[in-house]
């Protein structure tokens, strides 16, 4: 292994030879290593093609230890398959990609021993009970059994499943069922988590309880990566984001950043009916910092929302409803894309 | 591309790129897993497994064997007729089982459980998953074909001490079966085409020697029966059952060793293409 490094690090060497020295990428990624917070994933120039769709097109990022790290993107963005190349079971067409300094298609098992997985879709074991998911799942890390059973107790109380240890996985809940699939991801100790959609699917409710376990988890120390179609989510749990349309990312920043940087402070929603809302543009033009035209109702981005309502009553025209709010990830999403995030 | 003439590392690069990747030498968590849940849901289909070739050797043996009488067995010697297709049932149900296990039992947890897929996020890699799948596969063969030998034994139809052999004959049986079994299965995407498995299985469970000898076909059949994995299967069994050998016995084993070695390359192949695209 150390000669076949060797020799593929000595070809990039030649090639980037110039008068002034750049720093190779390991000496980069040495660099980073040197600071506070070593990068645990380290991604340059990442692409998947699947034929001709390119599914992840060129994407770099790189994401301390410790950090909550979010891909926020519409469905077939590129989200899932960037997740699965960081989990090794998707091989990348072309780029770099070192998790905890491997690379995690030629150490699979090596890199997802640090891993803890939570897919899109649950895939509990159904044909085992709660806690033999847990001691089962253990298994496969090649963890001893005088680890795994007091392990699987308390994530069966990280999870709030204690009561369910012996029911059958189709008797629980869809929340339950994610729970114990995050649990079942924490038995190796992982120092990274991949979160792919947690929350899809689940009530108001379940989602509270779920960002509640994942914030401690975070407070705990562990790497959370994860990929939402939910600002509200994106808001609350990351600390850094990227914003991927079409496998590409479109922007990057902490919530607040991309807010401040992408839209103005506040919104103003308007609703004239489905047949004015395209037609009341030209009327509305001058008011706040821009506008969007959407098919159900008009966004007006301005620094103060209720006056820029003031001013579009001032020009004698009535919305059937109006909504003054926050600007959010949703609205850095459209303005960047032109597109809606949630479908 | 001229610093890479040190051609050698590549290739070991390459090389321990692939292995590293799909195997971690963990089976052991995947036999662990399905005996598991065994324990908890599979009981009566294991049972259901076992009963078949002995309700069959029951109706064809006992029942038809009353009409027949005593036929020829393979070192020549008259054998009653149950006597005869017992051995071929064996081999049937080792066929069977390892079918059973390495075709549905792996496209339900390939399509439908997606087992594999969170396994494949943990340690292990696809070869852990497969050599697991397969061990189960031959362990329940073990099982069925044991119990089988037992009932032959009860009902007299063994002649010679050779005959406990056929208990590890059936596992190397089951093992030819099951390593090519999945590695076909994961070609399989709908129900339909899980069906064409059956198709091929029940013409070959009932024309390869198994209810009477091979000598009644024209000699192109006789070639294209002998081509097949079961007759190889049903002849070597019905040979030690007896406990006549002869230099056939070798090419039988052979036919068993080279399925299994193929079988796991294309199993293998086929789980990386799968599971790490």
């Amino acid at each position: 292994m150390s000669v076949g490094t060797t020799s593929l690090l000595r070809v990039h060497n030649e090639a980037t030879r110039s008068p002034t020295p750049s720093p190779t990428p390991s000496e980069s990624l040495q660099s980073s290593l040197d600071m506070n917070r070593p990068s645990v994933i380290s991604a340059r120039n990442l692409t998947k093609a699947y034929g001709d769709l390119t599914a992840v097109d060129n994407i770099s990022f790189d994401v301390p230890a410790g950090e909550s790290f979010g891909l926020l993107g519409p469905n077939g963005a590129g989200k899932s398959t960037t997740m699965k190349m960081i989990g090794g079971v998707s091989q990348r067409t072309s780029g770099s990609l070192t998790i905890m300094g491997l690379d995690p298609e030629s150490h699979g098992p090596e890199v997802r021993a640090h891993l803890g997985v939570v897919p899109q879709q649950d895939n509990l074991d159904e044909e085992l009970k709660v806690r033999e998911n847990l001691i089962v799942y253990g298994r496969y890390f090649g963890l001893p059994l005088s680890y795994l059973k007091p392990k699987a107790d308390e994530l069966l109380e990280f999870a709030q499943l204690t009561d369910k240890a012996n029911s059958k996985v189709d008797a629980l809940s869809g929340g339950m069922k994610r729970r114990l699939t995050i649990a079942r991801s924490l038995i190796n100790e992982p120092r990274i988590l991949l979160l792919d959609e947690p929350t899809t699917g689940l009530d108001p409710q379940a989602r509270h309880i779920l960002w509640d376990r994942l914030f401690r988890l975070k407070e705990s120390g562990v790497t959370l990566i994860l990929t939402t179609h939910y600002m509200d989510e994106a808001e609350q749990l990351c600390d850094r984001l990227i914003v991927v349309d079409k496998g590409r990312i479109m922007a990057e920043g902490s919530p607040a950043t991309l807010i401040r940087e992408h839209s103005s402070r506040e919104v103003l929603e308007l609703r004239f009916g489905s047949e004015r809302n395209a037609s009341i543009g030209v009327e509305l033009q001058g008011i706040g910092e821009r506008l969007e035209t959407l098919p159900d109702r008009v966004l007006i981005y301005a620094h103060d929302g209720e006056a820029a309502l003031e001013q579009v009553t001032a020009r004698g025209l009535h919305p059937m409803t109006s909504l003054v709010r926050r600007s959010s990830l949703e609205d850095v999403f459209l303005r960047l894309t032109g597109r809606s995030l949630v479908d | 591309m001229s610093v890479l003439t040190d051609g050698h590392s590549a290739t070991d690069l390459a090389r321990e790129r692939k292995f590293g990747s799909l195997y971690s030498r963990n089976a052991k968590a995947v036999v662990g897993r399905g005996l598991m849940a065994a324990k908890s849901s599979t009981w009566l289909v294991m049972v259901s497994g076992f009963f078949e070739p002995v309700l069959f050797l029951l109706a064809m043996g006992v029942g038809m064997g009353s009409i027949v009488g005593t036929v020829q067995g393979p070192g020549g010697e008259e054998i009653s007729y149950a006597a005869y297709i017992a051995p071929a049932l064996l081999a049937v149900s080792a066929m069977n089982g390892a079918i059973y296990d390495s075709t549905w039992n792996v496209f339900f947890k390939m399509n439908f459980a997606k087992l594999y897929q969170g396994m494949l996020y943990t340690s292990l890699g696809p070869l852990d998953v497969a050599i697991g799948e397969i061990f189960l596969a031959l362990l329940r063969g073990l099982l069925y074909a044991t119990g089988f030998t037992a009932v032959m034994g009860v009902m007299g139809l063994l002649t010679s001490w050779w005959a406990i052999l056929v208990i590890p004959a059936s596992v190397l049986i089951a093992f030819g079966f099951a390593s090519f079994g999945m590695g076909i299965t994961s070609f399989m995407k709908t129900f339909q085409q899980m069906d064409w498995i059956n198709f091929f299985l029940l013409p070959m469970f009932l024309f390869s020697a198994t209810f009477y000898p091979l000598s009644v076909y024209p000699q192109v059949i006789q070639w294209f029966i002998q081509a097949m994995p079961l007759w190889h299967g049903v002849e070597l069994l019905r040979q030690i059952s007896v406990g006549s050998f002869s230099p056939a016995t070798a090419i039988h084993v052979g036919y068993y060793v080279l399925m299994i070695a193929l079988g796991i390359m294309l199993t293998t192949r086929r789980l990386r293409q799968l599971f790490l695209k």
